[in-house]
């Protein structure tokens, strides 16, 4: 059915209003005296709760469902990530508005017994405060604080449904832009409203936009990057997966404001979900004259084609992307000319990240004012991060601009894992840097990060405790920027090496104080002269880890150890006098370096030591087995 | 000529799918994307195939499949285990998993079991970083692998019985 015109999509979404409803309730249903009660059971199908299962408890659950005999009035769904991975696999129940952690499948006929026939909450699957002890059947603490703009949609419609999208205000701010506004006030909206690229530099979004339609051409192109390819930042894939039309939409709305009729969405190959959802998106708005010609009756042609990357990480660079859409190896080219002016087969491209264009629609709909207001006074609006690491509340957050770190990993993220010490936030990925404590209560924006040598990056946030070591962690992410140089360059190609290889020689002991003049140094020759911002940001790890545990580059360089105790070359492994004589290191010893008589203080041979701290696991005394 | 070995039905497949395509040097990811489907690696003949059918030089395909990563030129065993080598994975033990599965399988990452059984491989970010570290065995995940006990038991999983 294609929609003829405005008219038609809101008679649309009157009609699709009922598909939502039972889950827009804000007040908790008396569920004992509603027999027959028509309710939604939303199964959460993000990354992590699939991973652990959840779509074996959506079967599991339309099972019991159809033998309780309540299949008629209950259905389940499976919509996007509902951003609480630890808690995971998670389900709603609506418009109750319970929400059940840890759910297994076999919780699922006690959930139908007890909750659905009895109107009995299951108290053991409710979320408990691991301090207060408290249960939450709703307004769980880790959502407190969030705002859901980008990701308003992500786990509560069914993604595979268009007509839940429409249901909630979906392709609204189309028809605003098609009918009731010109391209400049479109555009001249979202340099207003302050919106920036989300996927890790932070350029004025309407900037860029009014970039691509000044160029002079036949046929411009929009591309949305999804390209994720930071380690640890699963945000655009939470979006592509929960809520693909807000990415279409928004990528209709550009193309009529730019001057484009042609898009495309170059996503990761490593995202089958994603692209199924998205394939399905794609057809269904073709369905219904969302995509195609003459849209909503406009004079506007728009479509969207799917491309396909493949595992490089340099991709997610807009002039590597191009290339790569092109058919090409994915390497880099100077700017200028920039995208705007000569991109995809020399026309001007316009490129923006997924969490970029899933912020559009309702800046068009509510207006600049309201999103400006969020935020701070150069970062406007919000940011979703992949809050992971040594923290207790693993998931996906969405705050507002100038939350403090300190909010998102205590409050929110529930502190540290296993009670230990904080040591540093790592955002930006391989193009970010290491926060250390003292910037725990700045607000967090794309100012205040660079200033502190970090970078918001497309928003992964893995925090670190008193057992990571900070020069292993730089070492990691060279060795991921080494790998990932296409090679183009010299500075990125053997400077990332040379960076790597020193780092090396550190956390093997081999370091000298020259080595660490020679980092700086070469650090900085990298950032000055790599062509991309793969290149210029790959030093960021190394340098703030030097400026702020400049200390434990010294320990490792001068004392020989390593503080968090992770480097293995520099671990000794040794037995004390409290050594009752057990022998159970002795038998777990891989390589039998344990030896001495039973009941007598046992010795480690440290020719051969492993280290791999396969005794210290074992030993049941304290303090008998010590490592420095 | 096509020297392709590779059963006729594969080489017909993908050449159907070429000629599908309004454009076709543009699309050359595309198609190699599909002829690793198909084949389950990129073998030098396909490579060379390719590039004859759409009238490009064979060094210009090997470029491509060369840069990246998620294009193979050696084939893979029967079933793929990776590891997540993602920052929240590695903070929680990402190395020491892939140590041990190396330990067990008796191969290094890249490699293939000689019985042709498993792949060792490492990849980026799953996404499911509340679940870390994790194992991926033919796209299906494993969380929070500590022990080598856990390990152990998906391998068995996935070893014919016997």
């Amino acid at each position: 059915m294609k929609l003829k015109d405005t008219e038609e999509l809101n008679v649309l979404k009157a009609q699709s209003l009922k598909l939502i409803e039972t889950r827009r309730a804000k007040e908790a249903v008396d569920t004992k005296n509603a027999p027959g009660l028509v309710r939604h059971i939303l199964v959460c199908g993000g990354p992590g709760c699939h991973s652990s299962g959840s779509p074996r408890i959506a079967e599991v659950l339309e099972e019991e469902l159809d033998r309780a005999g309540l299949a008629d009035q209950i259905k389940v769904f499976e919509p996007g990530c509902f951003g609480f991975c630890e808690k995971g696999p998670m389900i709603q129940i609506h418009p109750d508005n319970v929400t059940y952690c840890e759910v297994s499948p076999e919780d699922v006929s006690t959930i139908v017994q007890e909750h659905l026939l009895e109107g009995k909450q299951v108290e053991r699957l409710l979320y408990m405060d691991p301090n207060t002890k408290e249960r939450f059947a709703a307004n769980i603490p880790f959502y407190n604080n969030q705002l859901r703009i980008a990701l308003r949609n992500v786990g509560y419609i069914a993604p595979e449904n268009i007509l839940e999208y429409i249901a909630a205000d979906g392709y609204q701010a189309l028809a605003k832009v098609l009918f009731h506004m010109t391209p400049l006030e479109v555009i001249d909206t979202l340099k207003v409203s302050g919106l920036r690229g989300r996927g890790g530099a932070g350029f004025p979004t309407g900037v860029k936009w009014e970039f691509t339609r000044r160029s002079e051409a036949d046929q411009r192109y929009i591309i949305c990057n999804a390209d994720e390819g930071d380690p640890g930042a699963f945000m655009d894939r939470s979006v592509l997966e929960g809520d693909p039309h807000s990415v279409l939409e928004a990528m209709l709305i550009a193309g009529a404001a730019i001057g484009s009729s042609q898009g495309y969405i170059y996503v990761r190959a490593e995202y089958p979900a994603a692209i199924h959802r998205l394939k399905i998106a794609i057809d269904q708005a073709r369905e219904y004259g969302l995509l195609g010609k003459q849209i909503l009756g406009s004079d506007f042609d728009f479509d969207i084609e799917l491309k396909y990357g493949a595992g490089a990480f340099v991709c997610g660079e807009e002039t590597a992307l191009i290339h790569s859409i092109e058919g090409l190896r994915g390497e880099p080219t100077v700017k200028p000319p920039f995208p705007a002016q000569k991109g995809l087969w020399g026309k001007p491209t316009c490129v923006n990240n997924v969490e970029t264009l899933a912020n559009i629609p309702p800046i068009i709909l509510k207006g600049a004012e309201w999103f400006a207001k969020i935020g701070t006074e150069k970062s406007k609006g919000t940011k979703v991060f992949a809050l992971a690491g040594k923290v207790n509340n693993v998931g996906l957050v969405e705050v507002p601009m100038g939350t403090t770190l300190r909010e998102i990993i205590f409050g929110i993220g529930g502190g540290i894992k296993r009670h230990k010490t904080f040591k540093a936030a790592q955002t930006g990925g391989p193009s970010g840097g290491c926060i250390p404590t003292k910037y725990l209560d700045s607000p967090i924006d794309y100012e205040s990060l660079m200033a502190i040598g970090s970078m918001m990056g497309s928003g992964g946030l893995i925090v670190l405790d008193e057992d990571d070591c900070m020069v292993e962690i730089a070492k990691f992410f060279l060795e991921f920027t080494m790998d990932e140089s296409c090679g183009r360059c010299t500075a990125c190609r053997v400077g990332t090496k040379r960076l790597h290889e020193i780092l090396q020689k550190i956390t093997e002991g081999r370091g000298t104080l020259e080595d660490l003049e020679n980092l700086e140094k070469l650090c900085n020759i990298i950032k000055d002269t790599a062509l991309c911002g793969l290149g210029q940001s790959a030093p960021n790890p190394i340098l703030s880890t030097l400026k702020y545990f400049r200390d434990e580059y010294v320990a490792h360089i001068v004392d020989k150890t390593c503080p968090a105790g992770v480097c293995k070359s520099l671990l000794k492994y040794e037995i004390t006098d409290k050594c009752v004589g057990c022998g159970r290191c002795a038998k777990q010893c891989p390589t039998r370096a344990i030896s001495g008589s039973p009941k007598k203080r046992h010795v480690i041979d440290q020719e051969r030591c492993l280290k791999c701290g396969a005794c210290m696991e074992q030993c049941r005394v304290d303090g008998a087995i010590i490592r420095h | 000529m096509c020297n392709s070995d590779s059963p006729n039905e594969f080489a017909q497949k993908l050449d159907n799918f070429i000629d599908s395509l309004p454009n076709k040097k543009e699309n050359l990811i595309a198609i190699l994307h599909y002829a690793q489907e198909i084949y389950g690696w990129l073998p030098d003949n396909v490579q060379w195939h390719i590039a004859q059918k759409l009238d490009i030089p064979s060094a210009k395909v090997y470029g491509v499949v060369s840069f990246y990563s998620y294009f193979t030129m050696k084939p893979r065993g029967e079933h793929v285990v990776n590891v997540c080598m993602g920052t929240a994975c590695f903070v929680r033990g990402a190395e020491k998993l892939k140590n041990e599965l190396e330990n067990q399988l008796k191969i290094k990452a890249g490699e293939t079991t000689p019985d042709n059984l498993f792949t060792l491989e490492t990849l980026r970010c799953v996404g499911a970083c509340g679940l870390a570290p994790v194992m991926i065995v033919d796209g299906e995940v494993h969380g929070k692998m500590h022990e080598p006990q856990e390990i152990n038991e998906v391998l068995a999983k996935y070893r014919p019985e016997g």
